[in-house]
């Protein structure tokens, strides 16, 4: 399971990067989302996956005795879910107002702030 | 109370823009509250600074939870320094956006979202948990796009996509950073990770983890290879938000490189390497790029670039000496940036234009302002007794001492540049002969603005002068200041002791 989703992270970043360097403005969302979710699933990948193993010390010991799923990292993901959430909303938006204002979805053509004024 | 006092300049920018926004639509409500509002915060951030001076780091474990399980806030020399400096410019850009930013963008929450924007600054400098800092950058970079985009002309928004992209790539390498460390070290808070961090056996993830670090951080404070969104959108937000953006933002990132490689990364020759490559080629890249620009803004753009340089090149020479100075520029080039960003703003005002083609002749009709100007001007250059002179002192005999002559030619040459750029700069904007230029409509000039409005613009600009004289002239204070902080930054069993006290 942890090679698979280690897999899984590393085509999510490739494919975002890939997707981020392509020109249309979509594919840069794209990009952004899926390299997003390749972050929190490092992360999650980072609590160990283990099943039906709750932090929880038993009451004849002091300290862990068996592998445990961290709860750490979860709360971690949570909060970067939420930001990545609210940025990525910011991002649409913002790419719907570029395609109105400067009519193109091509990045290439986006050239107005390098013109002298 | 007052062992509170490390949150209050952070809860008190809470407050501030959570009651604007219950002024929604009063700008001139707004107006008075963000400045008497950014008086208060200055205060409480003064008296934070005394505080720390006098008594050492001071440090809040948050819900009472003892380190390292709990989020720690910390205050060390270098936390305090920089919050009180945000509060200063922060103060300063209020009373300048009062007047400068027009009614129609103040209606859309500007300063609610400029008081988050401090907020965020605030938060990172004090925080001692690396993914607490993780969630300051967020709001930090979330305000901004806000502010950038403000207004939603054509340049503007194209800037938008690439600070957005950028900022955004920025903060997730930083979060993957988070992750492969906390699956190495187990720990978030950033005194533990010290401790933890030097017994990790696999030294290559550590470099790994190190590099991702370098490059989340060099991306937002705008490092040589990883700069270019910079100067593609700092000129297009209006003026008062370049201030901030130009005085604070880039120097976030700097105060991140600087706490992560003293504190967590340190002993490492590799990335000190690093540093001092990417130093030298930050400082050449910027100082050219300053060159060969028309538009007065993007000229600043590019010298902040080039001054990043300076600190990140402190920090790669890794000594004390070194480390003052690199702190010493950090204090310095937040006041004068933001300053020279409120200059340009003015003279926009003025004008109506910002190309340095189109303007002259400011020196024959404003000489008071345009002497008012030369200050931070030479400032910026290190004109001695100003204050961009002594830190280069330490960094020059620092790059002496440790035999890193090419850093030592990079610092002379992106000095002299950054005259050179300056003096083509004041002969075109200042001394030669105006330029016809045709008024525009509906353009708010400065000699047609209210006393009241004047004055808010003025008076900013006053002031953070005033605040660079006095790091110029009182160079030993400052000095002796900078000399502290990196005391305590090469010495990281101060910082480890004052979070997690031995019992």
């Amino acid at each position: 399971m942890e090679f698979l989703l280690a897999i899984m992270t590393g085509v999510l970043y490739a494919a975002g990067l890939y997707m981020m360097l392509r020109r249309s403005l979509v594919k840069l969302i794209i990009g952004l989302i899926m390299i997003g979710n390749g972050a929190n699933l490092l992360i999650f990948l980072l609590g160990r996956i283990t099943k039906g193993h709750p932090p929880i010390i038993s009451e004849s010991s002091d300290v862990f005795t068996e592998i445990y799923a961290d709860p750490v990292p979860q709360a971690l993901i949570l909060t970067a879910i939420v930001i990545s959430f609210g940025l990525q909303s910011f991002a649409i938006i913002l790419v719907k107002r570029a395609y109105k204002v400067v009519k193109t979805d091509d990045l290439d053509e986006m050239n107005t702030t390098d013109e002298e004024i | 109370m007052m062992q509170q006092l490390l949150l209050y300049p952070l809860l008190w920018q809470l407050l501030m823009s959570i009651v604007l926004m219950f002024a929604w639509r009063h700008i001139n409500v707004q107006r008075v509250m963000s400045i008497t509002g950014s008086v208060i915060g200055l205060i409480l951030s003064g008296m934070l600074f005394y505080k720390v001076l006098v008594y050492g780091t001071q440090t809040i474990q948050a819900g009472g939870w003892e380190a390292p399980f709990g989020i720690t806030f910390v205050a060390d020399t270098l936390s305090a320094t920089l919050v009180l400096l945000t509060s200063i410019a922060g103060l300063a850009v209020s009373s300048f956006s009062s007047a400068s930013i027009i009614p129609a963008r103040l209606k859309f929450g500007y300063f609610a979202i400029f008081h988050f924007l401090l907020l965020g600054l605030i938060g990172a400098f004090l925080t001692g948990d690396i993914f607490n800092l993780y969630v300051w950058f967020e709001i930090i970079i979330i305000s901004s796009f806000v502010l950038i985009t403000l207004g939603g002309e054509k340049a503007q928004i194209e800037g938008a996509v690439k600070y957005f992209t950028l900022n955004f790539l920025a903060s997730i390498i930083f979060l993957t950073a988070i992750a492969v460390l906390y699956g190495l070290a187990g720990s978030l808070n950033m005194a533990d990770l010290a401790v933890l961090i030097p017994k990790i056996e696999n030294r290559g993830l550590v470099e790994v983890t190190a590099i991702l670090f370098l490059v989340g951080f060099g991306i937002k404070s705008a490092v040589f290879p990883l700069y270019f969104w910079l100067p593609a959108s700092y000129h297009t937000p209006p003026s008062a938000v370049a201030a901030i953006f130009g005085g604070l933002l880039t120097k976030v990132g700097v105060y991140a490189l600087i706490r992560v490689f003293t504190l967590l990364f340190v002993d490492d020759v590799f990335i000190d390497e690093v540093f001092i490559v990417i130093a030298t080629l930050t400082l050449f890249s910027g100082a050219i790029g300053a060159l060969v620009q028309k538009n007065m803004r993007k000229v600043f753009s590019y010298l902040i670039i080039c001054h990043i340089g300076f600190m990140i090149a402190g920090l790669g020479m890794f000594t004390e000496l070194a480390i003052a100075g690199a702190i010493f520029y950090l204090i310095h080039d937040i006041v004068v940036k933001t300053n020279l960003f409120m200059i340009s703003g003015l003279i926009y005002r003025i004008k109506g234009s910002n190309n340095i083609k189109s303007l002259g002749g400011l020196y024959k009709e404003y000489p008071k302002l345009s002497l008012l100007m030369t200050i931070p001007f030479f400032s910026l250059i290190g004109i001695p007794p100003l204050s961009g002179f002594w830190p280069k002192i330490s960094l020059i005999i620092a790059s002496f001492n440790t035999q890193n002559y090419v850093v030592l030619g990079a610092v002379i040459f992106a000095s002299l540049l950054t005259l050179i750029v300056m003096a083509k700069l004041w002969s075109e904007v200042f001394w030669k002969n105006p330029v016809d230029l045709p008024k525009r409509d509906h353009f708010l000039y400065f000699d047609k603005m209210t006393t009241t409005r004047k004055l808010q613009m003025l008076l900013p600009i006053v002031f953070l002068t005033g605040v660079s004289l006095y790091i110029g002239f009182g160079a030993e204070s400052v000095q002796q200041l900078s000399t502290r902080i990196a005391g305590e930054l090469m010495n990281k069993q101060q910082y480890i002791d004052a979070v997690m006290p031995k019992s």
